[in-house]
């Protein structure tokens, strides 16, 4: 099994992984919002237009958890990943719309291995949200943490 | 009125505190961030965390959560300095740490301090608001960092 998994190994610097396409729904948006951040341009369409977002419009960390699942479904839940200690950045560059329809790519910026834990290394990455026009909707940076091929086969 | 006190410029707020139970630990971590020790008790004790934790996302949608709560007093504040406050969307966030994994049963206490504020130049009227936001759990540690970029008019 553990041959299969997208190991530290398998990161090359430059490459990149494309993930989704995913269809953004008015009512997860709102669901989301009325959880977390219930802010009228987050849960009215009357009150988003109202808004410089201009409509009905995503919650920032509603965006940020889409784009995590996307992540999740498109390389990290088949992988080593030991999770991430945080993000450099998170840029919302445009407002996420309800009925969007968003793609991710993650881009390898550099990894290194761990000097203090054999089979561990960290992959620094940059990760962009497009919508269907191909606009940039957010973007992030990070530096993850995957086992090496031994490494994983030891968890 | 001076726009940093409108704008509580170096005054730390506890938002709010909140208890992160095991079920809502895995609905949110199902819907947004499936990796393994966020959604299964028995996975996560085979993991790195050694027990079922939140998804780093879910804790910062728990401080927005706390920080949307406190608009009407942070309003009220200003009001009484003699401003009135429009909270916008936001732009982005930085240095986002997880310092430490939330657990199953942790308190965690939300805290935010404004820090500075600079106009933007391509939003005539609206300012640019950065605050340090933090976590705590029920021992003092802080478990997350960030600063946020947040959109705000103060008139």
């Amino acid at each position: 099994m553990t041959d299969t998994k997208i190991a530290y190994e398998d990161f090359e610097v430059g490459g990149t992984i494309e993930f989704g396409p995913r269809a953004v729904l008015a009512e997860e948006m709102i669901d989301f919002a009325t959880q977390y951040d219930p802010q009228p341009m987050h849960l009215d369409q009357a009150a988003g237009e109202a808004s410089l977002l201009g409509g009905l419009a995503a919650s920032g960390l509603f965006t940020a958890s889409i784009f995590m699942r996307m992540m999740c479904d498109g390389y990290l839940l088949n992988s080593t990943s030991q999770g991430s200690p945080g993000l450099d950045y998170v840029n919302f560059r445009r407002p996420l719309m309800a009925g969007d329809t968003v793609r991710g790519r993650t881009t390898v910026l550099s990894k290194r291995e761990s000097a203090s834990r054999p089979g561990l290394g960290f992959v620094s990455v940059k990760h962009e949200l497009f919508n269907q026009n191909d606009e940039l909707v957010c973007e992030m940076a990070n530096t993850g943490m995957f086992l090496m091929r031994d490494g994983g086969a030891a968890a | 009125m001076t726009l940093d006190a409108a704008l509580a410029i170096g005054e730390t707020v506890t938002l709010g505190r909140h208890t992160f139970e095991a079920d809502e630990i895995k609905a949110f971590a199902s819907k947004y961030d499936p990796q393994r020790f966020h959604v299964d008790e028995e996975a996560a004790k085979a993991s790195v965390f050694g027990r079922l934790c939140a998804s780093g996302w879910h804790t910062a949608a728990m401080w927005m959560k706390h920080t949307v709560a406190s608009f009407p007093a942070t309003a009220e504040r200003a009001r009484a300095r003699g401003a009135t406050l429009t909270f916008g969307p936001a732009a982005g966030l930085r240095e986002l740490k997880w310092l430490k994994p939330v657990y199953v049963g942790d308190t965690i206490t939300f805290t935010r301090t404004a820090e500075s504020h600079r106009a933007l130049v391509s939003k005539p009227g609206w300012r640019l608001l950065s605050s340090r936001c933090e976590a705590h759990n029920q021992n003092g540690e802080p478990v997350m960092r960030f600063v946020s970029l947040t959109l705000v008019k103060a008139e």
